[in-house]
Protein backbone atom coordinates (compact mmCIF):
# COMPACT_ATOMS: atom_id res chain seq x y z
CA UNK A 1 0.00 0.00 0.00
CA UNK A 2 1.45 3.53 -0.85
CA UNK A 3 1.72 5.51 2.42
CA UNK A 4 0.26 8.66 3.14
CA UNK A 5 -3.07 7.06 0.93
CA UNK A 6 -4.83 4.76 3.56
CA UNK A 7 -4.20 2.35 5.45
CA UNK A 8 -1.24 2.69 7.90
CA UNK A 9 2.21 2.48 8.26
CA UNK A 10 4.14 0.03 9.75
CA UNK A 11 6.85 0.20 11.98
CA UNK A 12 8.78 -1.34 8.66
CA UNK A 13 7.55 1.33 6.27
CA UNK A 14 8.76 3.92 9.19
CA UNK A 15 11.97 2.81 9.37
CA UNK A 16 12.30 2.54 5.83
CA UNK A 17 11.02 5.78 4.79
CA UNK A 18 13.79 6.95 7.68
CA UNK A 19 16.77 5.01 6.55
CA UNK A 20 16.05 7.00 3.00
CA UNK A 21 15.18 10.28 4.80
CA UNK A 22 18.81 10.14 7.06
CA UNK A 23 21.58 11.59 4.87
CA UNK A 24 19.11 15.10 4.71
CA UNK A 25 18.64 14.84 8.64
CA UNK A 26 22.56 15.15 8.80
CA UNK A 27 25.19 15.23 6.81
CA UNK A 28 27.53 12.60 8.36
CA UNK A 29 24.74 10.63 8.25
CA UNK A 30 23.89 7.89 5.66
CA UNK A 31 21.03 5.67 7.50
CA UNK A 32 18.67 5.27 10.85
CA UNK A 33 18.70 2.87 13.42
CA UNK A 34 16.79 1.72 15.88
CA UNK A 35 13.46 3.12 14.86
CA UNK A 36 10.92 2.18 18.06
CA UNK A 37 6.99 3.84 18.69
CA UNK A 38 7.25 5.12 22.13
CA UNK A 39 3.93 4.45 24.29
CA UNK A 40 1.72 7.91 24.57
CA UNK A 41 -0.63 9.60 22.70
CA UNK A 42 -3.33 8.13 20.07
CA UNK A 43 -3.74 11.21 18.02
CA UNK A 44 -0.43 11.08 17.48
CA UNK A 45 2.30 8.80 17.29
CA UNK A 46 6.10 9.20 18.46
CA UNK A 47 9.24 7.41 17.67
CA UNK A 48 12.28 7.48 18.71
CA UNK A 49 15.66 6.27 15.83
CA UNK A 50 18.76 7.27 16.19
CA UNK A 51 21.16 7.93 13.06
CA UNK A 52 24.21 6.06 12.49
CA UNK A 53 26.31 9.27 12.77
CA UNK A 54 24.53 9.17 16.66
CA UNK A 55 22.33 11.92 16.20
CA UNK A 56 19.25 11.16 18.84
CA UNK A 57 16.08 11.70 17.22
CA UNK A 58 12.31 11.92 17.11
CA UNK A 59 9.57 11.69 14.92
CA UNK A 60 6.21 13.56 15.26
CA UNK A 61 4.03 11.93 13.23
CA UNK A 62 -0.16 11.96 12.82
CA UNK A 63 -1.63 7.78 11.65
CA UNK A 64 -2.83 8.08 8.35
CA UNK A 65 -6.46 8.83 8.24
CA UNK A 66 -6.35 10.08 11.77
CA UNK A 67 -8.32 13.37 12.01
CA UNK A 68 -7.05 16.08 14.43
CA UNK A 69 -8.67 16.92 16.94
CA UNK A 70 -11.22 19.61 16.51
CA UNK A 71 -8.35 22.57 18.36
CA UNK A 72 -5.21 20.80 16.94
CA UNK A 73 -2.59 22.19 15.52
CA UNK A 74 -1.45 20.66 11.85
CA UNK A 75 2.07 19.17 12.68
CA UNK A 76 3.61 22.02 10.81
CA UNK A 77 2.42 24.68 12.95
CA UNK A 78 3.75 22.80 16.20
CA UNK A 79 6.81 22.74 14.59
CA UNK A 80 6.71 26.33 13.77
CA UNK A 81 5.55 27.35 16.82
CA UNK A 82 8.76 24.75 18.32
CA UNK A 83 11.29 26.86 15.79
CA UNK A 84 9.80 30.60 17.47
CA UNK A 85 10.15 29.40 21.02
CA UNK A 86 13.47 27.98 20.59
CA UNK A 87 14.58 31.41 19.52
CA UNK A 88 13.29 32.83 22.19
CA UNK A 89 14.91 31.13 24.41
CA UNK A 90 12.29 28.43 25.49
CA UNK A 91 14.11 25.30 25.96
CA UNK A 92 12.26 23.23 23.18
CA UNK A 93 13.89 20.11 21.16
CA UNK A 94 15.40 21.46 18.14
CA UNK A 95 13.14 20.76 15.43
CA UNK A 96 15.31 19.01 12.32
CA UNK A 97 13.25 18.53 9.20
CA UNK A 98 9.12 18.93 8.59
CA UNK A 99 8.42 15.99 6.52
CA UNK A 100 7.40 16.75 2.56
CA UNK A 101 5.04 14.40 0.38
CA UNK A 102 8.11 12.61 -1.20
CA UNK A 103 9.34 11.68 2.27
CA UNK A 104 6.79 8.99 3.03
CA UNK A 105 6.01 9.73 6.41
CA UNK A 106 2.61 11.78 6.03
CA UNK A 107 2.18 14.60 8.53
CA UNK A 108 5.34 14.22 9.90
CA UNK A 109 8.42 16.20 11.23
CA UNK A 110 11.84 15.23 12.58
CA UNK A 111 13.23 16.80 16.17
CA UNK A 112 16.00 16.38 18.20
CA UNK A 113 15.29 13.82 20.88
CA UNK A 114 15.99 15.41 24.55
CA UNK A 115 17.78 13.23 27.50
CA UNK A 116 15.54 13.51 30.35
CA UNK A 117 12.15 12.05 31.93
CA UNK A 118 8.57 13.54 31.34
CA UNK A 119 7.04 10.98 33.79
CA UNK A 120 5.28 12.97 36.69
CA UNK A 121 4.86 10.81 39.13
CA UNK A 122 8.83 10.19 38.94
CA UNK A 123 9.51 13.61 38.94
CA UNK A 124 7.60 14.61 41.93
CA UNK A 125 8.90 11.73 43.68
CA UNK A 126 12.09 10.02 42.32
CA UNK A 127 15.45 10.76 43.99
CA UNK A 128 16.74 11.51 41.26
CA UNK A 129 15.19 14.61 40.80
CA UNK A 130 15.19 16.07 44.34
CA UNK A 131 18.00 18.33 43.40
CA UNK A 132 16.18 19.95 40.54
CA UNK A 133 12.71 20.42 41.98
CA UNK A 134 13.08 23.08 44.18
CA UNK A 135 13.85 25.74 41.52
CA UNK A 136 11.56 23.87 38.64
CA UNK A 137 8.29 26.03 39.62
CA UNK A 138 10.07 29.07 39.38
CA UNK A 139 12.31 28.10 36.45
CA UNK A 140 8.34 27.40 34.50
CA UNK A 141 7.36 31.13 35.35
CA UNK A 142 10.52 31.92 33.47
CA UNK A 143 10.13 29.30 30.87
CA UNK A 144 6.28 30.71 30.08
CA UNK A 145 7.19 34.50 30.28
CA UNK A 146 9.42 33.21 27.74
CA UNK A 147 7.12 32.19 25.50
CA UNK A 148 4.73 34.29 26.29
CA UNK A 149 6.73 36.83 24.83
CA UNK A 150 7.26 35.61 21.21
CA UNK A 151 6.23 38.32 18.60
CA UNK A 152 3.15 36.40 17.63
CA UNK A 153 2.83 38.47 13.87
CA UNK A 154 5.31 35.79 12.38
CA UNK A 155 3.18 33.03 13.84
CA UNK A 156 1.09 30.23 12.06
CA UNK A 157 -2.40 30.85 12.34
CA UNK A 158 -4.27 30.19 15.45
CA UNK A 159 -7.19 30.48 16.95
CA UNK A 160 -7.45 32.95 19.98
CA UNK A 161 -9.56 32.89 23.02
CA UNK A 162 -10.32 34.23 26.32
CA UNK A 163 -11.84 32.96 29.74
CA UNK A 164 -15.36 33.62 28.70
CA UNK A 165 -15.20 31.78 25.39
CA UNK A 166 -13.40 28.73 27.17
CA UNK A 167 -16.59 28.68 29.39
CA UNK A 168 -18.86 29.00 26.70
CA UNK A 169 -17.20 25.86 24.51
CA UNK A 170 -17.03 23.86 27.29
CA UNK A 171 -20.60 24.04 28.35
CA UNK A 172 -21.61 23.61 25.03
CA UNK A 173 -19.46 20.34 25.20
CA UNK A 174 -21.11 19.50 28.69
CA UNK A 175 -24.72 19.98 27.16
CA UNK A 176 -23.85 17.83 24.28
CA UNK A 177 -23.59 14.98 26.60
CA UNK A 178 -26.77 15.03 28.42
CA UNK A 179 -24.75 14.50 32.06
CA UNK A 180 -26.06 15.41 35.03
CA UNK A 181 -23.14 16.43 37.35
CA UNK A 182 -24.06 19.72 39.80
CA UNK A 183 -20.96 20.32 40.69
CA UNK A 184 -19.73 20.66 37.01
CA UNK A 185 -22.73 22.89 36.77
CA UNK A 186 -22.09 24.97 39.83
CA UNK A 187 -18.64 25.73 38.75
CA UNK A 188 -20.10 26.94 35.03
CA UNK A 189 -21.78 29.30 36.39
CA UNK A 190 -19.37 30.40 39.32
CA UNK A 191 -16.57 30.67 37.27
CA UNK A 192 -19.17 32.43 34.27
CA UNK A 193 -19.68 35.02 37.14
CA UNK A 194 -15.68 35.56 37.97
CA UNK A 195 -14.29 35.34 34.57
CA UNK A 196 -11.29 37.94 33.79
CA UNK A 197 -12.08 40.20 30.58
CA UNK A 198 -9.95 39.12 28.07
CA UNK A 199 -6.30 40.66 27.78
CA UNK A 200 -5.65 43.59 26.20
CA UNK A 201 -2.98 42.14 24.00
CA UNK A 202 -3.12 37.93 23.76
CA UNK A 203 -0.41 36.25 24.21
CA UNK A 204 1.16 32.80 22.36
CA UNK A 205 -0.61 30.23 25.07
CA UNK A 206 1.16 26.55 24.40
CA UNK A 207 -1.93 25.17 25.92
CA UNK A 208 -0.61 22.12 27.77
CA UNK A 209 2.08 23.26 30.02
CA UNK A 210 2.41 20.66 32.85
CA UNK A 211 3.90 18.59 34.47
CA UNK A 212 4.00 15.58 32.12
CA UNK A 213 4.54 17.53 28.73
CA UNK A 214 7.63 18.76 30.56
CA UNK A 215 11.08 17.13 30.04
CA UNK A 216 13.05 17.42 33.12
CA UNK A 217 16.83 16.64 33.27
CA UNK A 218 18.12 15.25 36.51
CA UNK A 219 20.98 17.75 36.48
CA UNK A 220 19.32 20.52 34.23
CA UNK A 221 16.18 20.58 35.26
CA UNK A 222 13.35 21.97 32.59
CA UNK A 223 15.13 21.19 29.09
CA UNK A 224 12.16 21.05 26.93
CA UNK A 225 8.73 22.01 26.32
CA UNK A 226 6.57 19.59 24.73
CA UNK A 227 3.09 18.69 22.80
CA UNK A 228 2.74 21.89 21.56
CA UNK A 229 -1.12 20.88 19.43
CA UNK A 230 -3.16 22.92 21.47
CA UNK A 231 -1.03 26.36 20.92
CA UNK A 232 -2.85 29.22 20.74
CA UNK A 233 -3.26 33.01 21.07
CA UNK A 234 -5.00 34.00 25.06
CA UNK A 235 -4.35 34.99 28.24
CA UNK A 236 -0.59 34.34 29.71
CA UNK A 237 -2.41 33.18 33.09
CA UNK A 238 -4.07 30.26 31.60
CA UNK A 239 -0.75 28.24 30.99
CA UNK A 240 -0.26 29.18 34.70
CA UNK A 241 -3.53 28.55 36.09
CA UNK A 242 -2.95 24.74 34.24
CA UNK A 243 -0.23 24.19 35.41
CA UNK A 244 -1.70 24.22 38.67
CA UNK A 245 -4.42 21.53 38.10
CA UNK A 246 -4.64 18.83 41.27
CA UNK A 247 -4.69 16.04 38.56
CA UNK A 248 -1.13 16.99 37.44
CA UNK A 249 0.26 16.85 40.82
CA UNK A 250 0.66 12.97 40.62
CA UNK A 251 -0.62 13.24 44.76
CA UNK A 252 1.19 16.21 45.85
CA UNK A 253 -0.99 17.85 46.66
CA UNK A 254 0.68 20.22 48.95
CA UNK A 255 2.68 21.56 45.98
CA UNK A 256 0.49 23.58 43.59
CA UNK A 257 2.78 23.79 40.49
CA UNK A 258 3.10 20.45 39.66
CA UNK A 259 3.72 18.71 42.34
CA UNK A 260 7.06 20.08 42.97
CA UNK A 261 6.48 24.14 44.03
CA UNK A 262 4.53 26.99 45.03
CA UNK A 263 2.68 29.85 43.27
CA UNK A 264 4.87 32.30 44.23
CA UNK A 265 8.09 30.59 42.88
CA UNK A 266 5.69 30.47 39.28
CA UNK A 267 4.60 34.30 39.58
CA UNK A 268 7.83 35.73 40.53
CA UNK A 269 9.83 33.78 38.59
CA UNK A 270 7.02 35.00 35.44
CA UNK A 271 8.59 38.45 36.51
CA UNK A 272 5.36 39.08 38.68
CA UNK A 273 3.07 40.47 36.12
CA UNK A 274 0.12 37.97 36.65
CA UNK A 275 -1.99 38.17 39.62
CA UNK A 276 -2.36 34.86 41.89
CA UNK A 277 -6.33 35.28 41.36
CA UNK A 278 -6.21 34.65 38.13
CA UNK A 279 -4.10 31.72 37.86
CA UNK A 280 -6.22 30.52 40.65
CA UNK A 281 -9.86 31.01 37.76
CA UNK A 282 -7.74 29.31 35.29
CA UNK A 283 -6.56 26.53 37.13
CA UNK A 284 -10.24 25.99 38.62
CA UNK A 285 -11.40 26.19 34.91
CA UNK A 286 -8.37 23.85 33.62
CA UNK A 287 -10.25 21.23 36.53
CA UNK A 288 -13.90 22.16 34.81
CA UNK A 289 -12.60 21.60 31.50
CA UNK A 290 -10.23 18.34 32.44
CA UNK A 291 -14.05 17.06 33.77
CA UNK A 292 -15.59 17.55 30.99
CA UNK A 293 -12.57 15.96 28.80
CA UNK A 294 -13.15 12.71 30.98
CA UNK A 295 -16.60 13.04 30.06
CA UNK A 296 -15.73 13.40 26.49
CA UNK A 297 -13.73 10.39 26.78
CA UNK A 298 -16.20 8.13 28.47
CA UNK A 299 -18.87 9.03 25.47
CA UNK A 300 -16.09 7.35 22.58
CA UNK A 301 -17.06 4.39 25.25
CA UNK A 302 -20.69 4.75 25.40
CA UNK A 303 -21.50 5.06 21.62
CA UNK A 304 -19.71 2.52 20.51
CA UNK A 305 -16.42 4.21 18.89
CA UNK A 306 -13.73 2.45 21.42
CA UNK A 307 -15.51 -0.03 23.67
CA UNK A 308 -11.89 -0.39 25.56
CA UNK A 309 -11.73 -0.54 29.34
CA UNK A 310 -9.37 2.50 28.99
CA UNK A 311 -12.35 4.66 27.69
CA UNK A 312 -14.59 3.40 30.11
CA UNK A 313 -12.71 3.88 32.86
CA UNK A 314 -11.45 7.46 32.36
CA UNK A 315 -15.63 8.77 32.65
CA UNK A 316 -14.15 8.08 36.56
CA UNK A 317 -11.78 10.49 36.66
CA UNK A 318 -14.53 13.07 36.82
CA UNK A 319 -14.52 12.76 40.32
CA UNK A 320 -11.26 13.54 40.39
CA UNK A 321 -11.93 17.11 39.03
CA UNK A 322 -15.40 17.07 40.81
CA UNK A 323 -13.58 17.18 44.62
CA UNK A 324 -11.14 19.71 43.27
CA UNK A 325 -13.37 22.15 42.51
CA UNK A 326 -15.38 21.85 45.52
CA UNK A 327 -12.36 22.50 47.31
CA UNK A 328 -12.05 25.67 44.96
CA UNK A 329 -15.47 26.92 45.44
CA UNK A 330 -15.24 26.50 49.15
CA UNK A 331 -12.03 28.65 49.34
CA UNK A 332 -13.97 31.51 46.79
CA UNK B 1 -26.47 6.76 40.89
CA UNK B 2 -23.22 7.12 39.68
CA UNK B 3 -23.03 7.13 35.77
CA UNK B 4 -20.40 7.78 32.87
CA UNK B 5 -19.86 4.86 33.65
CA UNK B 6 -22.24 2.75 35.25
CA UNK B 7 -21.69 -0.11 37.75
CA UNK B 8 -23.13 -2.39 34.58
CA UNK B 9 -21.06 -0.75 31.74
CA UNK B 10 -18.10 -1.11 33.92
CA UNK B 11 -18.90 -4.46 34.69
CA UNK B 12 -19.29 -5.33 30.63
CA UNK B 13 -16.16 -3.40 30.18
CA UNK B 14 -14.30 -6.21 32.59
CA UNK B 15 -16.10 -8.36 30.96
CA UNK B 16 -15.18 -7.68 27.28
CA UNK B 17 -11.28 -7.30 28.23
CA UNK B 18 -11.06 -10.38 29.98
CA UNK B 19 -12.29 -12.25 27.09
CA UNK B 20 -9.47 -11.01 24.85
CA UNK B 21 -6.64 -13.16 24.11
CA UNK B 22 -3.73 -11.08 23.86
CA UNK B 23 -0.54 -11.84 21.71
CA UNK B 24 2.49 -12.33 24.57
CA UNK B 25 4.48 -9.58 25.23
CA UNK B 26 1.64 -7.10 24.33
CA UNK B 27 2.32 -3.92 25.78
CA UNK B 28 -0.85 -2.43 25.26
CA UNK B 29 -2.70 -5.44 26.72
CA UNK B 30 -0.60 -5.31 29.89
CA UNK B 31 -1.47 -1.50 30.42
CA UNK B 32 -5.16 -2.34 30.22
CA UNK B 33 -4.50 -5.36 32.42
CA UNK B 34 -3.88 -2.68 35.33
CA UNK B 35 -6.63 -0.84 33.83
CA UNK B 36 -8.89 -3.42 34.32
CA UNK B 37 -7.52 -4.47 38.16
CA UNK B 38 -8.51 -0.36 38.74
CA UNK B 39 -11.87 -1.23 37.50
CA UNK B 40 -12.27 -4.28 39.51
CA UNK B 41 -11.31 -2.63 42.41
CA UNK B 42 -13.87 0.20 41.76
CA UNK B 43 -16.87 -2.05 41.35
CA UNK B 44 -15.88 -3.93 44.61
CA UNK B 45 -16.02 -0.54 46.33
CA UNK B 46 -19.56 0.39 44.66
CA UNK B 47 -21.03 -2.64 45.30
CA UNK B 48 -19.97 -1.68 48.91
CA UNK B 49 -20.59 1.71 49.54
CA UNK B 50 -22.76 2.71 46.66
CA UNK B 51 -26.31 2.22 48.76
CA UNK B 52 -26.11 3.94 51.39
CA UNK B 53 -24.49 6.58 49.23
CA UNK B 54 -27.44 6.80 47.44
CA UNK B 55 -29.85 6.92 50.68
CA UNK B 56 -27.74 9.73 51.71
CA UNK B 57 -27.78 11.90 49.02
CA UNK B 58 -31.94 11.05 48.37
CA UNK B 59 -32.18 12.48 52.20
CA UNK B 60 -29.94 16.02 51.55
CA UNK B 61 -31.53 16.73 48.38
CA UNK B 62 -35.14 16.32 49.39
CA UNK B 63 -34.26 18.92 52.44
CA UNK B 64 -32.04 20.94 49.74
CA UNK B 65 -34.91 21.13 46.85
CA UNK B 66 -37.71 21.17 49.60
CA UNK B 67 -39.20 17.86 47.03
CA UNK B 68 -39.59 14.71 46.57
CA UNK B 69 -38.38 11.99 44.04
CA UNK B 70 -35.86 9.55 43.50
CA UNK B 71 -31.77 10.06 42.84
CA UNK B 72 -32.30 10.51 39.21
CA UNK B 73 -34.79 13.85 39.23
CA UNK B 74 -33.73 14.97 42.21
CA UNK B 75 -30.62 15.09 41.03
CA UNK B 76 -31.72 16.17 37.45
CA UNK B 77 -33.70 19.12 39.12
CA UNK B 78 -30.69 20.07 41.39
CA UNK B 79 -28.88 20.74 38.08
CA UNK B 80 -31.37 22.72 36.40
CA UNK B 81 -31.83 24.94 39.27
CA UNK B 82 -28.12 25.80 39.09
CA UNK B 83 -28.43 25.92 35.33
CA UNK B 84 -31.06 28.66 35.68
CA UNK B 85 -29.87 30.36 38.28
CA UNK B 86 -32.52 29.31 40.68
CA UNK B 87 -30.10 28.25 43.24
CA UNK B 88 -27.08 30.33 44.27
CA UNK B 89 -23.75 28.50 44.28
CA UNK B 90 -22.83 30.46 47.54
CA UNK B 91 -25.74 28.59 49.34
CA UNK B 92 -24.14 27.05 52.06
CA UNK B 93 -26.52 23.62 52.10
CA UNK B 94 -25.72 23.66 48.68
CA UNK B 95 -21.84 23.59 49.03
CA UNK B 96 -22.73 20.48 51.66
CA UNK B 97 -24.39 18.79 49.43
CA UNK B 98 -21.78 19.06 46.59
CA UNK B 99 -18.94 18.37 49.30
CA UNK B 100 -20.73 15.19 50.36
CA UNK B 101 -21.06 13.74 47.11
CA UNK B 102 -17.59 14.68 45.93
CA UNK B 103 -16.30 12.68 49.19
CA UNK B 104 -18.91 10.06 48.46
CA UNK B 105 -17.87 9.19 44.73
CA UNK B 106 -13.93 9.66 44.67
CA UNK B 107 -14.30 6.93 47.80
CA UNK B 108 -15.04 4.66 45.25
CA UNK B 109 -13.65 5.81 42.08
CA UNK B 110 -10.33 6.50 42.91
CA UNK B 111 -9.75 6.28 46.89
CA UNK B 112 -5.89 7.22 46.97
CA UNK B 113 -6.74 10.54 45.37
CA UNK B 114 -4.82 13.78 46.85
CA UNK B 115 -7.88 15.65 46.31
CA UNK B 116 -9.89 14.13 48.59
CA UNK B 117 -6.73 14.43 51.67
CA UNK B 118 -7.12 17.93 50.46
CA UNK B 119 -10.76 18.52 50.98
CA UNK B 120 -10.55 16.90 54.34
CA UNK B 121 -7.45 18.66 55.33
CA UNK B 122 -9.43 21.72 55.09
CA UNK B 123 -12.25 21.20 57.87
Amino acid sequence: MTPGQGGNLTAMDVAAALDRLAPRLSPTATVARNARRLSGGASLETWAFDLDDGSPLILRRRPDGALPRDTALPLSSEAALIRAADTAGAPAPSVVHVCEPGDDLGEAYVMHRLEGETLGRRIVRDEAFARVRPGLARRCGEVLARIHAVPIDDLPPLATSDAKGELARYERLYRQMDAQRPILEAAFRWLGSIAPPAPQRPVLVHGDFRNGNLMIHPGHGLVGVLDWELAHLGDPAEDLGWMCVNSWRFGEWRRPVGGFGDYADLLAGHGGDITLERVKFWQALGSLKWGVMCLMMYQSFAAGADRSIERAMIGRRTSETEIDLVALMEAA
Amino acid sequence: MISHPTLTELSEAIAAFDAEAPAPGDARHAFLARVADNARATVAREAEQGAQLETEAIERLKALLGCEGDFTKLNADLCEALRSGGMSTRDPALLAHLRATAIGQIRIDQPSYGGLEALLASD
